[in-house]
């Protein structure tokens, strides 16, 4: 019989944070930008320029850990990782060896085979790298340093992860905690959070770990999976011919999907870690500690328990609904104004989640305010706007945030509500189709439809459904 | 001489400090080393034990900025002295294969 | 010589008056440098037009009455490890052959701020790794006591410069004895001040941890006054500390009544120059007999300060100078296959024998494997280090001693065994570990007719203390040391 092997992960997860300035500088972290405009000596690393930590990093940090249960490292300090590559400015990178501001967490996960705990190694803080671009005409490569200090969390867990499945569900957890604080955004596509995959193999029942390696360069939950099954294959091949695996940090290509080896002579991985001088020790009170506890917002599942006791909307759209910080947000924002807590959830649940599918867009997309929808609600309960017209107006809400009053107001979309206007109109269109009065007459009651659509048709859409069909029974029952 | 540095371990650490050596550069750079780590090695006379490294002299601690952006553009002077540029970034050799 | 006798505190006070105009000072400097310099070599760069231009300025805002400080319209020279914006910036260095910054060191800022003429930048060892000026990739800088012999180093080109009349006073740095040593070479005053007094933000690191820029005058008053104009809390450098005692100039008294002071009994062994030792023991009794008490005692572990020492130093210099690449400033190879070669080929024909020597011990002690035999050893050999002056300390206000074993070697006399060189750091170096304040002060003439200079180390913060000290040795002693005669020495030159 064929062995048995079971997969052992731990993940790596870098998360750039959301604060509006670098780590060392005064610089700012929007995206975007032509390149090297947001950058200074100190993120460029001029000769003589300096660092000097943004509190607001530390805050981040200290409240991503104590959300995952970590110890509190409270007397820290920052470490030079040292190697050349010209998107490390320095050629240091300014991070957290010896004592990380967090150490010793863990985060409860649930997949179909139940809830399990992943242990948290550590949290350190340190700097993002600038980004390269490969020039094809030149045969070079340019550098953009906009990217070059934006201050980043590591979240290094321990090696209890044993298959993608899991994998996803706490990376979708630590996701869930991170944005609830709204320490970042974590969006995976845009590389706000990105993942290393540290994993080896090992035969059923074995105690020993096997040699593990360690991919980069993975920016999907998807694509995650696939390397994961990928990376796997290739262990397990490979200790099926009787072959080593080698310690090894191996690039995913998800194109291919394949994993290659990074390594070359160059490369001696030996980082010279020291203690950065121009960088003074953290010290982190027990009233700092507490007082960021004391501001801790409200988490996903504190909230999603909330949500099933304060709102009258069912189980399952409380769950989709606080699964994104954003989209939770806007619910809120848009219930408190309107009052239609189930109204604005079906908005959220079928139309949002539609486009944004169609888009291929997260709920942290979505761009529209909350004061748009809670409008919305408000003209279609009204009955200033019927159904269908409303489907039309948020889909603009959603693409431009347009406001559906003066939206409906400037594109005549009101339902009119004039019967004597509306009856004569129906009489015409009864006038018109003889055979499908003759069939309604004639017991298809089915054929009501097509008059109701005829005249929907002809007043452009904006008459009131319900009035429609009382009107037209009245003239052929008549 | 107690301290005897390899051509292995000359090439490597010029492969961590991108440093070339000529062959008399490498010859005199070892020879320089072994001495000077042969006197560092003095250090082992001095019983250090329970003793705390020190990085920094004074009990200076939790030195912040506030999170405000104070820079603009800057990216004319940052570029000024590139040795080599193209559209607002610094142009180097090519990164990949 | 008339103008160029004056020291910077007696010029600033000609100027205020209107006795002297700024563009006069700058003149008689940039005469003075057209003369000595094809002999002394202490600048790498002369900013000629800028400094004129500058005078100008400057004038106009003493007669306004906008500039009324000691040093409004004195003509300053700067090492040139610190950035100026607009002015070339190399620290000595090939690989920033080229280099023009954006933004002025702090310490700069501060004197510009209190109306400083800026000359031009000042020769070093190339990034500040070297005692004799000799390093440099711009040509030696040579003793304007005697030009066979060397300045010292590394802040040589800023003190020849003062000592020569190239400039009323100067700016340089002190890593390991870098402003201290060549102080006591070239027969003039300098400070390092505690560390984190000066900000560090736009001077170029060598050993970021052991670093301070301090001044470069001809007397203990112009050292106070400049170091009370450049001291300052500064945002920008972490390490930069808020002190409010830094009214230097307030302890330039003439009283040691109530002073202990101490002479480490290791500093006075094997390896003194005997001229040394008795000049500096002279200076002792001076204070002596102004009523301090001088004692003689143990420091202990003064051998141990030079191997920490250039543990810490190499493995910071190793990681700081990583910068230097050939990306974003500077040299770059101009023949190079891929980014590695191009790498090992701008850093190796960018950088000089002494610093890839440097760099090359730093990455080793840091490199996998020997961090805690090295490294952390070195760090805890510090932490003895400071112990021991702390101790020191508890029982004397200043420590006295000789600031090098012995007065400027000749030219070339010191490359050759780098190990005997860094052996010349003996008596600076444990100060920048234990971050301490210390000065030279003049003391002697050696039989050589070369300057020999007393070293005051006081505890952290007590700079006060020490220039007391210093003030009053200067006050009490008979004769006056004076900077030599150049038109003299630059005439023998030409023999």
């Amino acid at each position: 019989m064929a062995k048995q092997y079971e997969t052992v992960i731990g993940l790596e997860v870098h998360v750039e944070l959301a604060t509006k300035t670098k780590i060392f500088c005064g610089c700012s972290t929007a995206f975007g930008g032509a390149p090297n405009t947001h950058t200074c000596p100190v993120c460029t690393g001029m000769p003589g320029s300096l660092p000097v930590l943004n509190k607001q990093v530390v805050e981040y940090a200290l409240a991503v850990g104590l959300a995952t249960n970590c110890e509190i490292n409270q007397y820290c300090k920052f470490d030079r990782k040292n190697y050349f590559y010209p998107d490390n400015p320095q050629n240091y990178q300014i991070s957290q060896l010896y004592l990380p501001i967090c150490h010793d967490g863990k985060v409860e996960i649930e997949t179909t085979a139940g809830k399990k705990y992943v242990g948290i190694h550590e949290i350190h803080m340190e700097e993002d790298a600038g980004k390269l671009v490969h020039d094809e005409w030149e045969d070079c490569s340019l550098v953009d340093y906009n990217r070059s200090g934006v201050p980043l969390i590591e979240i290094v867990s321990e090696p209890d992860m044993r298959s993608a499945e899991e994998v996803i569900a706490y990376l979708d957890k630590l996701r869930l905690i991170i944005q609830y604080l709204g320490a970042s955004d974590c969006k995976l596509q845009e590389g706000s959070m990105r993942a290393d995959v540290n994993l080896s193999v090992r035969e059923v029942g074995a105690e020993k770990f096997g040699t593990r390696t360690e991919m980069k360069n993975i920016n999907s939950f998807k694509a995650i999976a696939r390397a994961i099954e990928g990376e796997r294959a290739r262990q397990i091949e490979l200790l099926e011919m009787g072959k080593p695996v080698i310690q090894e940090t191996r690039r995913w290509d998800d194109n291919k999907e394949y994993s290659y080896a990074m390594r070359s002579k160059e490369d001696a991985q030996d980082y010279r870690y020291f203690p950065d001088p121009d960088l003074v020790p953290v010290i982190i009170s027990d009233e700092w500690i507490d007082r960021v506890k004391a501001v801790q917002p409200e988490l996903r599942t504190e909230k999603l328990e909330r949500y099933k006791k304060e709102f009258d909307i069912p189980d399952y759209d409380a769950e989709i609904l606080t699964s994104s910080k954003h989209m939770a947000d806007i619910f809120e924002a848009a219930t408190a104004i309107c009052k239609k807590p189930k109204k604005v959830s079906n908005w959220l649940m079928v139309e949002t989640l539609r486009l944004l599918k169609e888009k291929g867009q997260d709920p942290e997309d979505i761009m529209f305010s909350p004061e748009h929808l809670a409008e919305l609600v408000e003209l279609t309960e009204e009955g200033t706007i019927n159904s269908s017209v409303a489907k039309e107006v948020f889909e603009k809400i959603f693409e431009e945030d347009v406001d559906p009053a003066v939206y409906v107001e400037e594109h005549g979309l009101k339902t009119v509500n004039d019967e004597g206007a509306l009856r004569s109109t129906i009489e015409e269109i009864v006038a018109a189709n003889p055979q499908s009065v003759a069939d309604y007459k004639g017991g298809k009651q089915k054929a009501i439809g097509f008059l109701v659509g005829q005249t929907m048709k002809a007043m452009k859409g904006k008459a009131d459904p319900a009035s429609v069909n009382k009107i037209l029974k009245e003239i052929l029952d008549a | 001489m107690a301290n005897i540095i390899s051509d292995e371990t000359m090439e490597y650490v010029g492969i961590l400090a991108k440093l070339e050596l000529s062959e008399e550069e490498k010859t005199q750079a070892k020879k320089d080393m072994e001495i000077m780590l042969d006197y560092i090695d003095k250090l082992n006379e001095l019983d250090t034990t329970g003793v705390e490294p020190m990085s920094h002299v004074f009990p200076v601690h939790n030195v912040f900025r506030e999170d405000v952006v104070t820079n603009g553009d800057d990216s004319e002077n940052m570029l000024k002295n590139a040795p080599a540029k193209k559209d607002g970034a610094f142009m180097v050799p090519k990164t990949v294969e | 010589m008339g103008l160029l006798d004056d020291t910077a505190v007696e010029l600033g006070k000609k100027i205020k008056s209107g006795e002297v105009t700024v563009k006069e000072a700058v003149m008689a400097c940039l005469d003075q440098i057209k003369k000595a310099e094809s002999t002394i070599h202490a600048y790498v760069t002369i900013d000629r037009e800028g400094a004129l231009k500058k005078a100008e300025e400057v004038q106009k805002k003493i007669d306004e009455g906008k500039l009324t400080g000691p040093l409004a319209g004195v003509p300053v020279a700067i090492k040139d490890n610190m950035c100026i914006a607009g002015m070339r910036t190399t620290c000595s260095s090939k690989i920033l052959d080229n280099f023009i910054p954006t933004y002025t060191a702090e310490a700069v800022k501060n004197l510009e701020e209190a109306g400083a003429v800026i000359l031009g930048k000042t020769n070093m060892d190339e990034f500040a790794m070297g005692s004799t000026t000799e390093t440099s990739a711009y040509g030696v800088t040579r003793n304007p006591w005697d030009p066979e012999h060397v300045p010292g180093g590394s802040s040589g080109g800023s003190c020849a410069a003062v000592a020569a009349g190239e400039c009323f006073y100067a700016l340089g740095s002190d890593t390991g004895g870098s402003i201290r040593q060549p102080s006591s070479f070239c027969g003039v005053t300098g400070i390092k001040p505690t560390y984190g007094t000066v900000s560090r933000y736009g001077l170029i690191a060598y050993g970021s941890s052991l670093d301070q820029i301090g001044p470069v005058g001809k007397d203990v008053t112009d050292c106070a006054t400049i170091l009370e104009v450049i001291a300052s809390h500064d945002k920008k450098d972490s390490t930069s500390l808020d002190r409010t005692d830094c009214d230097f100039t307030s302890a330039l008294v003439k009283d040691v009544k109530d002073m202990k002071i101490g002479i480490p009994r290791d500093y006075l062994g094997e390896g003194l120059d005997p001229e040394v030792k008795e000049a500096v023991l002279a200076a002792a009794k001076v204070l002596e007999e102004a009523g301090a008490v001088v004692e003689k005692f143990d420091l202990s572990l003064v051998d141990y300060a030079i191997p920490a020492y250039y543990t810490i130093a190499a493995a910071e210099a190793s990681s700081n100078l990583e910068r230097f690449d050939g990306v974003k400033y500077g040299y770059r190879a101009k023949e190079y296959e891929g980014l590695h070669n191009m790498y090992k080929k701008s850093r190796s024909e960018g950088f000089g024998p002494e610093v890839k020597r440097r760099i090359m011990l730093g990455s080793f002690v840091l490199s996998s494997g020997y961090y805690d035999a090295y490294y952390l050893k070195a760090l805890r050999t510090k932490a003895l280090i400071k112990q021991a002056f702390d101790k020191a300390f508890a029982t004397y206000d200043v420590i006295l001693g000789p600031a090098a074993p012995t007065t400027a070697p000749k030219l070339g006399e010191s490359l050759g065994d780098p190990l005997k060189m860094y052996l010349g750091d003996i008596y600076t170096i444990s100060c920048n570990l234990a971050g301490l304040p210390g000065m030279t002060v003049p003391c002697g003439i050696d039989s050589k007719g070369l300057p020999i200079g007393v070293q005051l180390l006081g505890d952290c913060f007590q700079e006060k203390k020490i220039i007391r000290a210093a003030y009053t040795y200067e006050q009490s002693r008979q004769e006056k040391i004076i900077c030599p005669d150049m038109s003299e020495v630059l005439e023998k030159a030409v023999e």
